[in-house]
């Protein structure tokens, strides 16, 4: 006992600030998260780019191939370039700056208006974003089913716009359309609270400042007060938005109810990596679109940081 | 006054505050209608349902496609409430050892000192961008091998590392004074006391925040469900809600889809308005410097 006492207290000394004991509980207090995190986020992101780099149906062992599934899915892959690639960046480019300038301009009004209107409309705004995805395809499906007893095709037949009912969700030229609606539609998730909630926090004195320094209107207010003030909101509720705007990637297979959709007119890259994934089991050309698809959200919150992030 | 721009947070109604309302209005009855739709159309009986043309507003409301749904099962034959029971399980397991694992951590990473702490939650940040779909594969074969497919945890356990939870909660405990904690060590708490006595309770709204945030990602979950589970009596209600629009197209099933859909959305609608305050405290410290 003693001597293990001994050795804790020559230890102690030497760590300097923090103490044995306190090694042990910072070791086992990080213990659960890092260990999940691990498991779960950096481990999973670690294999995809391993895996990308082979062939591996699941079977067999993985077999090394260099990079064959990036050049093949850079110069081969028909469906990736002519459908996937510019299907998905039409919609994030959508749903995240356009949803996320959209999040931005309701947060400024709302923070116009007094505080009771503001919980419920605000209330109103973000209910689409804490329902899931279950929830939103039940809701688009049944509003934009194909026969009479879908309701938009209903309403158009009784103002006779049209005569016979539109199959909306099976035809390539309205399922995009559909996707970026609803995408708008569930668009006002958390980053939008952040946004509200930063905009209300900033220094009305800054304001009053600024109006006798010589600030006309509103939108010189918002540029010069509002966003610089609330920088690191706005940083936090653009990779919301863009992690949104990819995350939301499967409504297609589900307004549509197959994958591929159809003629591909609502594939987006989630929809390709499930295709390769879990329909033609082929992982290691699966992983090798993953990754390019980690790489994109990479480069787009990269955009976001240049403009919102601190600088130094 | 000099100052003549209006204010932001106003205490008043003004009549330049309508040009807001003008906008606000519309896009918050868009984005309210398919919700309130559904409502109706989960109390519709079924001649209401198959109505040409279609009322929007239920006439006469009906619990039918409530008890219908009670006394359906799946085409398996496991009834619906195994289904819900599986997940109100499983949605309360995992929202309670959420906070609980992020309150733990945030508690390393904002106030213990060590060489690795800025670097961990550096990495963190950067994890706000994972999107978990995007490795679906990597993240399936390991759930394999572990050994977690066809277990009830499948559900909880890849749940359990939320990296913006962890983010906001931090951000949050970062503005309680150091000062507060030292003079707990010096009363002689040790480091779980301080978490549990003093900080867990100053942090409330954050945990609340994790709490919503983790209810409204397991809740509504359906994919482990559809990729990890085989055996029935395991999977989750979003997951039969799921198989009832997909599969059941039937007549009956409509009403019944809808009904399921309100029971799905209704705990969220609920907890969300009990905590918005609090997540609205929260979501001030949520900036990335």
């Amino acid at each position: 006992m003693n001597v293990f006492k001994k050795i804790r207290k020559r230890l102690n000394e030497k760590s300097g600030e923090s103490t044995v004991n306190d090694w042990i509980t910072i070791f086992f207090m990080l213990l659960p998260y890092a260990l999940m995190f691990s498991l779960f986020v950096a481990i999973p992101v670690a294999l995809a780019i391993g895996l990308s780099l082979t062939y591996f149906n699941t079977i067999q062992v993985p077999e090394f191939k260099g990079f064959l599934n990036y050049i093949m899915l850079l110069t081969q892959d028909e469906v990736f370039l002519k459908y996937v690639l510019p299907n998905t960046f039409q919609y994030a480019l959508i749903i995240g700056p356009g949803g996320y300038f959209l999040s931005f301009l309701l947060a400024w009004m709302l923070a116009q208006i007094t505080p009771r209107m503001r919980t419920i409309l605000a209330l109103a705004l973000y209910t689409p974003s804490m329902v899931g995805g279950v929830f939103i395809s039940v809701v688009w499906r049944t509003l934009f089913s194909g026969d009479e007893a879908g309701y938009i095709n209903a309403l158009l037949m009784q103002w006779n716009w049209i005569e016979r009912p539109i199959q909306f969700l099976q035809s390539p030229q309205y399922l995009m359309n559909i996707m970026i609606v609803v995408g708008l539609w569930s668009a006002m998730g958390i980053g939008f609270l952040a946004m509200l909630a930063g905009i209300l926090n900033t220094n009305e004195e800054l304001y009053e400042a600024a109006y006798i320094d010589g600030i006309k209107n509103k939108l010189q207010e918002v540029i010069y007060i509002t966003i610089p003030s609330m920088r690191s909101q706005m940083l936090f509720g653009a990779v919301m938005a863009i992690v949104g705007a990819f995350n939301s990637g499967w409504i297609g297979v589900a307004l549509s109810g197959t994958n591929p959709t159809p003629q591909y007119a609502g594939q987006l890259i989630i929809n390709h990596i499930e295709d390769y994934g879990f329909i033609r089991y082929e992982m290691g050309y699966a992983a090798a679109v993953s990754v390019a698809l980690l790489l994109i959200i990479w480069g787009f919150s990269k955009v976001a940081y240049r403009l919102f992030g601190e600088r130094d | 006054m000099a100052f003549q721009g209006t204010k932001i947070n106003p205490k008043r109604f003004d009549k330049s505050q309508l040009k807001f309302y003008l906008v606000l209005v519309p896009m918050a009855l868009f984005m309210v209608l398919p919700v309130v739709y559904i409502i109706n159309q989960a109390f519709k009986p079924l001649d209401e349902l198959f109505m040409f043309p279609p009322r929007f507003f239920v006439i006469k409301p009906t619990f039918k496609n409530f008890t219908d749904l009670l006394r359906t099962s799946s085409t398996t034959g496991v009834p619906m409430s195994r289904y819900l029971f599986n997940s109100i399980v499983i949605t309360t397991i995992t929202v309670f050892a959420n906070m609980l694992i992020t309150a733990a951590s945030a508690y390393v990473l904002s106030k213990k000192k060590f060489k690795l702490k800025a670097k961990l939650f550096a990495l963190n940040q950067i994890a706000l961008m994972f999107v978990p779909i995007a490795v679906a594969i990597p993240r399936y074969l390991i759930i394999k091998n572990v050994g977690l497919t066809d277990t009830f945890w499948v559900h909880i356990i890849p749940m359990l590392a939320m990296p913006v939870g962890l983010f906001l909660v931090k951000q949050f405990m970062d503005d309680i004074p150091d000062a507060l904690i030292e003079a707990a060590r010096l009363d002689g708490a040790n480091d779980l006391q301080i978490l549990w006595k003093i900080v867990i309770p100053l942090i409330r709204p954050a945990l609340a925040t994790v709490a919503i945030l983790t209810f409204q990602a397991v809740w509504n979950a359906t994919e482990s469900s559809s990729l990890y589970v085989s055996d029935e009596t395991l999977k989750t209600f979003a997951f039969y809600l799921n198989t009832l629009t997909t599969t059941n197209n039937t007549i009956a099933g409509a009403g019944m889809a809808a009904a399921a859909g309100l029971i799905m959305f209704l705990p969220n609608l609920i907890i969300f308005m009990v905590m918005q305050s609090k997540v609205m405290n929260t979501m001030t410290h949520s900036g990335i410097k």
